[in-house]
């Protein structure tokens, strides 16, 4: 006993020190709040326009420069990336013809069309092929019923042009990801500067780049692709490095000792034994472009996301959710697909020499479909396209339906709305707008310095001088407070339902499901339903971010619980503890570092949200970065992406800093 | 030199950390572990050197961290060694460009994994023929080149199986096999049986032995145990912390064991499984009656029961078959209860 006392002294001494400063550091903030914004000059609050630094000119000149005057000498730098377009723009042709407007000759109006594309009863046979060869009838029912639903409600031709640009974005993505990786592998040099730059493509929102592609590639189809494509590639190229390093390193010793050149070592050993870990990346790779849908029609896209941005913008809520389903659906069949190609299981052997068909029944019978309904398609019509009458449309009845809760039930989701905002969200904006800026920038020095020393103090700082210096303070403080509150919301939430999830079997599989479906959805088909039911403001906001970045809380809670070791929980059953004794004493400390690790995530998901949320009316950064994007203005919406990017980062490394130390005193690896 | 040296390294060094090949020069290639240590670097590999003989089964056998898979390394260039030579046939192997290290590799050397390595998309055929295919040799060609192998190596029938549907024991038949493909000058096997069951271990190694009759390759055989460096050896080096040292037969290691270190591993090893009936032998004396002759290569455990059974001594004859001594049934029984014998 007197041995333990003893041992904790020194150890009291700077958590003693850290805790009054703090308790000081909230007394004095309590202070600036009740005393109000008078007791600091304005410059305090907002830096005036003057002092402000002017780099969003110096990226918009930039910008200019690099679009009108840059020359490699033989040819301009726009001219590059017109014709870096044009070559896109043959893939993507070929499949739009292929699955939507059948192939053209002529131009316009005038255009005759040759073959037409394929019928919808040849690209449901393709996916439940695929299905069936993935894995197995039930999976190959499930895509076909997909599909199937796309055509029945009125879906299929924008599906079609939507499912044109994946096909094409998907590989270019897996691809570019891929040599990016084997570069990185490669040389230890270059991953080392791949790696903030991935970093920064993964927090920065995607409308702050939207603009630049727009003045490089102008508007259409194709720019949204490579907006696609930019937005998928980082988590490819990093699973990729991964997979890479994962390959043991017995398999590349004996790729040299076979006397594989470089490239057959990389091409016939590496990258083959790294397959399950690279499938992983392609299904990263689909669910993130059919996450852009949506935001790609801002620049040009065509297919379900235009259908749902077109509906918002007219507030045509019925249209809006069937198109927004419909990219649900294709998002979901996707998914599952993917991934049971990811999870395939291995091939076994087979002793009977094969006939062609026997060796590849699935692309016959499907080649026969094809050809079959193209011939009958031309003579009988519905099995070309599916019959207009048979659709089915739930728009109107859907409409209905919300206009029926509107009408009923107005008063308490008003309530519910009114409750929260005056209690909760109101109270802490203004707790963040009433700090003087370099009190907030010195408290979160201070929690930086303790968290990760000295390097993260100077990263913590300099990030947030720039925030400041390029006059976003504001706009970044209603960034973190509506962050902020979102995340505390969806922890609120979310960790219990992942502790009892970890504890409760069939709660838990209930919970999975719920997961995983909430994670395929597009992060903007969140917005359509609060919107219908809450109206614009920063409650929809809130409610959309919370519902698409709960996941991670729960997930991780979940995982944190699972993976206690089971001799630690027996130890405190044995010496006598109650389940609540257990839980709170034993479970909840052990968990912690994970359950940081699953804040973390949250935090990133909540803050790539806020922007989409820039939609439904608010008035943080995300808004400034789709002003930028309807003005297109290259400078503004970078600065206040990247001011967004920062945030992000000053969180992401000051909770991981957090997590490690957790799991350092709990002496978990 | 030795015209039948095939392989040998003369001072060859691996060093890691930063800055090593300076430190090297620095040291005039005779740095101390106390240099090491200052200097905050590792000595994986220190001052090696080795002739591995033509035909010779060479075994280099250490504990975990002894070193002796970063040797092997070095000697087939998987590893560049900090500094030393690497004489293969005569040639540097160091200075040899990349592409001539890729000819060297493909054609003269194989090597065989503690863990398999063998690739797991690719069927047992596929896998035996890789290091043909690399070479671009015509698919029937190699795939009729893998099957005699795969048939060598006691898995005919298995050749569309893929490598997770085998057992241990047939997946390193698969990497032996492969390893064979090319038809090596040289044979490295780095722990191939360590990842086997004890009982598998064996069989291997009885397997290795049956192959070895046949084929007559040069062998560097890497292994942390010692029972199975004196089963198959020619010749042991013994290694410690990055250095070798002690190199010789499995006889002259257990009989004369050049450090406490090397003793504490001959100790528990049964004196009448590496005795030879040569060394053991009484002054030859024409006038006694013997039972017959042994060569001076045979080992005391292989002809203990014939001569235990036996009233009379056994005449041993020299490399030339003439007699040089006499192994009585005595001798045998000292050997075998493990009484102090006199050399």
């Amino acid at each position: 006993m007197i041995a333990s006392v003893r041992n904790m002294i020194p150890a009291m001494g700077p958590i003693k020190g850290a805790k009054i400063f703090w308790i000081l550091a909230l007394l004095t903030s309590v202070f600036f709040y009740i005393e109000g914004k008078g007791l600091f000059p304005k410059w305090m609050f907002k830096i005036p326009r003057k002092s402000q630094l002017p780099i969003k000119k110096y990226f918009s000149s930039f910008m200019e420069w690099l679009v009108e005057d840059a020359n490699f000498g033989f040819f301009t730098f726009k001219e590059m990336t017109r014709s870096f377009s044009w070559l896109l723009d043959v893939p993507l042709s070929f499949s739009t013809s292929l699955l939507s407007t059948g192939f053209l000759e002529g131009q316009g109006s005038q255009a005759v069309q040759i073959l037409p594309p394929l019928s919808w009863i040849a690209v449901i046979a393709v996916v439940i092929a695929m299905g069936h060869y993935a894995r197995d009838w039930k999976l190959a029912a499930f895509i076909g019923g997909c599909f199937l639903y796309l055509a029945v409600f009125g879906q299929w031709d924008s599906a079609m042009v939507t499912l044109a640009s994946i096909v094409i974005a998907v590989p270019f993505g897996v691809i570019g990801g891929l040599f990016l990786a084997i570069a990185a592998y490669r040389s230890p040099t270059f991953e080392k500067c791949i790696s903030p730059v991935l970093d920064l493509m993964q927090t920065i929102p995607v409308f702050a780049y939207l603009v630049p592609i727009l003045f490089l590639f102008g508007f259409g189809p194709v720019a949204a692709m490579i907006a696609t494509i930019i937005y998928a590639m980082p988590p490819m190229t990093r699973i990729a490095i991964m997979s890479l390093k994962g390959v043991p390193g017995e398999l590349s010793d004996f790729g040299n000792m076979a006397g594989c050149t470089k490239r057959q070592l990389m091409w016939k050993v590496l990258v083959p034994s790294a397959t399950s870990g690279l499938m992983v990346g392609v299904n990263q790779v689909i669910m993130l472009s059919l996450n852009m849908v949506i935001i790609a029609s801002m620049i040009g896209a065509g297919g379900l996301g235009y259908d749902v941005l077109s509906s918002l913008r007219r507030l045509d809520i019925g249209g809006g959710l069937e198109a927004g389903v419909g990219i649900v659906v294709l998002a979901i069949a996707l998914d599952r697909l993917s991934q049971a190609f990811a999870t395939r299981p291995d091939p076994i052997h087979s002793d009977i020499p094969q006939t062609l068909i026997r060796r590849h029944p699935w692309t016959v019978t499907v080649t026969i479909i094809a050809i079959v309904t193209l011939v009958l398609g031309l003579v009988i019509p519905p099995i070309q396209s599916y019959p207009g009458v048979m659709e089915l449309g739930v728009g109107t009845s859907l409409a209905e339906f919300v206009k029926w809760i509107n009408i009923n039930y107005f008063d308490t989701l008003e309530g519910y709305k009114t409750f929260v905002l005056v209690y909760f969200m109101v109270p802490v904006k203004l707790v963040l707008l009433k700090m003087p800026w370099a009190w907030t920038i010195l408290l979160l020095s201070v929690a930086a310095w303790q968290l990760g020393g000295v390097r993260l103090l100077a990263l913590t700082l300099s990030l947030c001088l720039f925030i400041l210096a390029t006059g976003m303070w504001e706009k970044a403080m209603i960034t973190v407070y509506l962050c902020g509150v979102s995340v505390i919301i969806a922890c609120v939430f979310g960790i219990p339902i992942g502790i009892v999830a970890a504890e409760n079997q069939r709660f838990g599989r209930i919970a999975q499901v719920m997961i995983d479906t909430l994670q395929t959805l597009p992060s903007f088909v969140y917005l359509i339903p609060v919107v219908m039911l809450f109206r614009v403001g920063d409650f929809s906001a809130l409610v959309a971010v919370v519902l698409y970045a709960i996941a991670p809380a729960v997930r991780y809670a979940t995982h944190g619980i699972q993976q206690i070791p089971p001799a630690l929980i027996e130890a405190g059953v044995t010496s006598g503890c109650t389940k609540r004794q257990l839980l709170f004493k034993i479970k909840l400390p052990l968990a912690l570092p994970e359950i940081l690790l699953g804040l973390n995530q949250t935090i990133m998901l909540a803050l790539s949200m806020l922007v989409i949320t820039a939609l439904v009316g608010t008035r943080d950064l995300g808004q400034e970065v789709y002003i930028a994007l309807t003005k297109a203005d290259t400078g503004r919406g970078l600065v206040a992406g990247l001011s967004i990017a920062f945030i992000a980062i000053i969180a992401d490394r000051m909770i991981a800093a957090g997590s490690k130390k957790a799991k350092q005193r709990l002496g978990l690896g | 030199m030795n015209s039948s040296v095939k392989l040998s390294c003369r001072g060859v060094w691996k060093i890691f950390g930063s800055g090593a090949e300076d430190f090297l020069q620095k040291h005039n290639n005779k740095p101390s572990s106390h240099d090491l240590k200052n200097a905050h670097l590792v000595g994986g590999v220190r001052d090696a050197n080795i002739d591995i003989h033509s035909g010779e089964i060479f075994v280099i056998m250490g504990l975990s961290g002894s070193g002796k898979s970063t040797l092997v390394r070095c000697l087939s260039r998987l590893i560049e060694p900090t500094g030393g030579e690497i004489l293969f046939d005569g040639q540097d192997l160091l200075k040899a460009s990349d592409k001539e290290m890729i000819e060297i590799r493909r054609h003269k050397m194989g090597m065989v994994f503690q863990h398999f390595a063998l690739l797991p998309h690719l069927t047992v055929l596929g896998n035996v023929a890789f290091p043909l295919e690399v070479q671009g040799i015509s698919k029937e060609k190699r795939e009729q080149q893998a099957q005699s192998i795969i048939e060598l190596v006691g898995l005919k029938g298995k050749e569309s199986f893929y490598p997770r549907e085998l057992s241990g024991g047939q997946q390193q038949r698969v990497g032996i096999a492969r390893s064979l493909a090319v038809e090596p000058e040289i044979w490295f096997l780095d722990e191939p049986f360590s990842a086997l069951d004890p009982l598998i271990r064996r069989e291997m190694q009885d397997e290795f032995i049956r192959l070895q009759n046949v084929l007559k390759k040069t062998i560097v055989f890497i292994t942390h145990d010692f029972e199975e460096a004196i089963r198959l050896a020619d010749r042991i080096a013994i290694m410690k912390d990055g250095k070798i040292i002690q190199i010789g037969t499995p006889e002259e290691l257990v009989i004369n064991p050049a450090t406490s270190y090397v003793a504490e591993f001959t100790q528990h090893i049964p004196r009448a499984k590496v005795l030879t009936a040569g060394l053991l032998k009484a002054a030859f004396d024409s006038s006694v009656e013997t039972a017959g002759t042994l060569p001076h290569d045979a080992i005391i455990a292989d002809v203990a029961d014939q001569v235990e059974k036996s009233d009379k001594p056994f005449a041993i004859t020299g490399p030339e078959g003439t007699p040089i001594g006499l192994l009585t049934r005595e001798m045998v029984l000292d050997v075998l209860v493990g009484r102090e014998v006199v050399l």
